[in-house]
């Protein structure tokens, strides 16, 4: 066992954790904090997209332990701008992948002000503007099994500077 | 998955004598690659050493004007570096197109280069694998082959070499930096990987106790006038069926530098040699680069289902170098 201790949302938190915990299940299942979704435990959906000291990354894939002593935030310690646009633009169906969907577009949308190329971005050494095309690679990491696409694309757009 | 010890290593010295000391010991990135592996018992270290808090992480300018990347340096990190951006654009290219935003802020330089096969035969422990438990047979053969090697195979194994990072550092003449119990060494970036032959669980050239720590770029013209392209079966978060990194300078109308790499069509990052030495001189044309082309694919293999990637990979070379030819770098 190994002992942890993280912010989690604003609050200290301490757990005694196997080694094989996923940071996924110390939050939803230690924690209680369910926000994060498991959708394929593989790395190959995004439904469980968290904030790690303000950068997105998959924490099905996270070993808790590793995160001995980050800041992390799920959809519960969220209050952006992008949660109203979503509903706005009809963004999600069931809901299942939003959490993570929102989470990504906070650690994105961060990514970009940083002046963080793309997949999709023409001159790499350059800043590219957010296009829907940009919006749409750089969130390829999340998949909407409802396909909201134009929904979440239309509400990044609307939040993004 | 089977639970495991885990340390957390403070520097490279205290890393690589936990690893050596003990033989289910391994290390742990970004854990990406490791993690997913375990959990599909296809890995089952007794230890794993964390190294993602070595002070590893830096992109650093060498004397020469080449840069030595940390292999602890996250993938997206990497990618939106200026001087990468600027003087190796088909790196930074070639890290943009692998797997998806979230997955780059975990996932290190030293991961990238060690992250395994992802051939689902490796990942069904109900079929056999040479890879995954050597001798065993290999279920890609006659089984569904779609997104396998055509170049490079054996009678053992055909699975493709998966990163798209490496391929971008094929074509960079990249050295990787290597440090143990035993003291430091250094490979070039094109001898790390082993063709499968017959031990294609034998995949680097490393020993397990050797901790990679750095990754060194050397100064070059034609690194500049780079891009990366790749062909895959969505526009993204997929692996490549084909993917081709090029630097190409011309003047006078010839080609004067030349750098061809090939991923999602070998067992290793491909160095593409043969067409390199038919285009190095030649004049800078569609024709020249249909016939590099050729030359490089002359030796490749197929199977029942996978015969589509040799015209796939001939059209993207040429459309590739064709492009650096009219409009230049990505940068
Ligand atoms: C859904 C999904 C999609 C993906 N798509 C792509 C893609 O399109 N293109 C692509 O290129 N990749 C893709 N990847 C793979 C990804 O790039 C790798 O998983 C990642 O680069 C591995 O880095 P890591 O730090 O997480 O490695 P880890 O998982 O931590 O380690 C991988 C291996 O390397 C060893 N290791 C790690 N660091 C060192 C070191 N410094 N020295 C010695 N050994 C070390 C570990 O022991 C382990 O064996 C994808 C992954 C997922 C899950
Ligand atoms: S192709 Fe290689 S990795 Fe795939 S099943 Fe055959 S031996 Fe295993
Ligand atoms: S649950 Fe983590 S990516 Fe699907
Ligand atoms: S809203 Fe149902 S999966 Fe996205």
């Amino acid at each position: 066992m190994v002992e942890i201790r993280m912010r989690v949302n604003g609050a200290e938190v301490s757990a005694e954790l196997e080694a094989r915990v996923s940071l996924l299940d110390a939050l939803r299942v230690r924690l209680g904090v369910t926000g994060p979704k498991k959708g394929c435990d593989q790395g190959a959906c995004g439904a469980c997209t968290v904030l790690v000291d303000g950068r997105r990354i998959l924490s099905c894939l996270a070993l808790a332990v590793q995160y001995d002593g980050s800041e992390v935030t799920t959809i519960e310690g969220v209050d952006h701008p992008l949660q109203a646009a979503f509903v706005r633009h009809d963004g999600f169906q069931c809901g299942y992948c939003t959490p993570g969907q929102i989470c990504s577009a906070i650690g994105m949308l961060a990514e970009h002000a940083a002046g963080a190329p793309s997949a999709a971005t023409e001159h790499v050494a350059g800043a590219p503007a957010l296009t829907r095309t940009e919006i749409r690679e750089r969130m390829s990491g999340n998949l909407c099994r409802c396909g909201a696409y134009n929904g979440i694309v239309a509400a990044i757009e609307e939040v993004a500077p | 998955m089977k639970d495991f010890g885990y340390r957390v290593a403070v520097d490279v010295a205290g890393a690589v004598a936990a690893v050596a000391a003990e033989p289910g010991a391994r290390f742990l990135g970004g854990g990406t690659n490791l993690v997913d592996l375990m959990r599909s018992g296809v890995e089952h270290p007794d230890t794993l050493v964390d190294i993602t808090r070595l002070p590893l992480d830096a992109v650093d300018e060498l004397p020469d004007g080449g840069l030595r990347i940390g292999a602890l340096v996250r993938n997206s990190d990497l990618a939106a570096h200026p001087a990468v951006r600027r003087r190796y654009p088909v790196l930074a290219q070639a890290v943009l197109s692998g797997a998806s935003g979230q997955l780059r802020n975990m996932a290190t330089v030293g991961g990238n280069l060690l992250q395994r096969t992802r051939c689902a035969y490796f990942y069904d422990q109900a079929t056999a694998c040479n890879r995954r438990e050597p001798g065993s047979g290999c279920g890609a053969i006659g089984g569904f082959t779609r997104t396998h090697a055509i170049l490079g195979t054996s009678p053992s194994c055909l699975a493709t070499h998966p990163s798209d990072m490496c391929v971008a550092l094929a074509a960079l003449d990249a050295v990787v930096e290597v440090e143990s119990v035993r003291g430091t060494r250094r490979v070039p970036l094109l001898d790390l990987h082993r063709l499968p032959g017959d031990t294609p669980h034998q995949e680097t050239v490393l020993e397990p106790d050797e901790l990679v720590t750095a990754v060194e770029l050397p100064a070059a013209e034609v690194a500049a006038v780079s891009r990366y392209r790749k062909v895959r079966d969505r526009a993204s978060y997929a692996f490549a069926l084909v993917s081709v990194a090029a630097g190409l300078v011309v003047r006078d109308g010839a080609v004067v530098a030349v750098r061809l790499a090939l991923g999602g069509v070998a067992t290793k990052p491909w160095r593409a040699v043969e067409a390199e030495r038919v285009l190095t001189g030649a004049p800078a044309t569609e024709d020249s680069f249909r016939a590099a082309a050729d030359a490089e694919l002359a030796t490749a293999v197929v199977q029942e289902d996978n015969g589509f990637k040799v015209e796939l990979a001939r059209r993207t070379i040429v459309a590739t170098l064709h492009r650096l030819a009219t409009e230049g770098s990505a940068a």
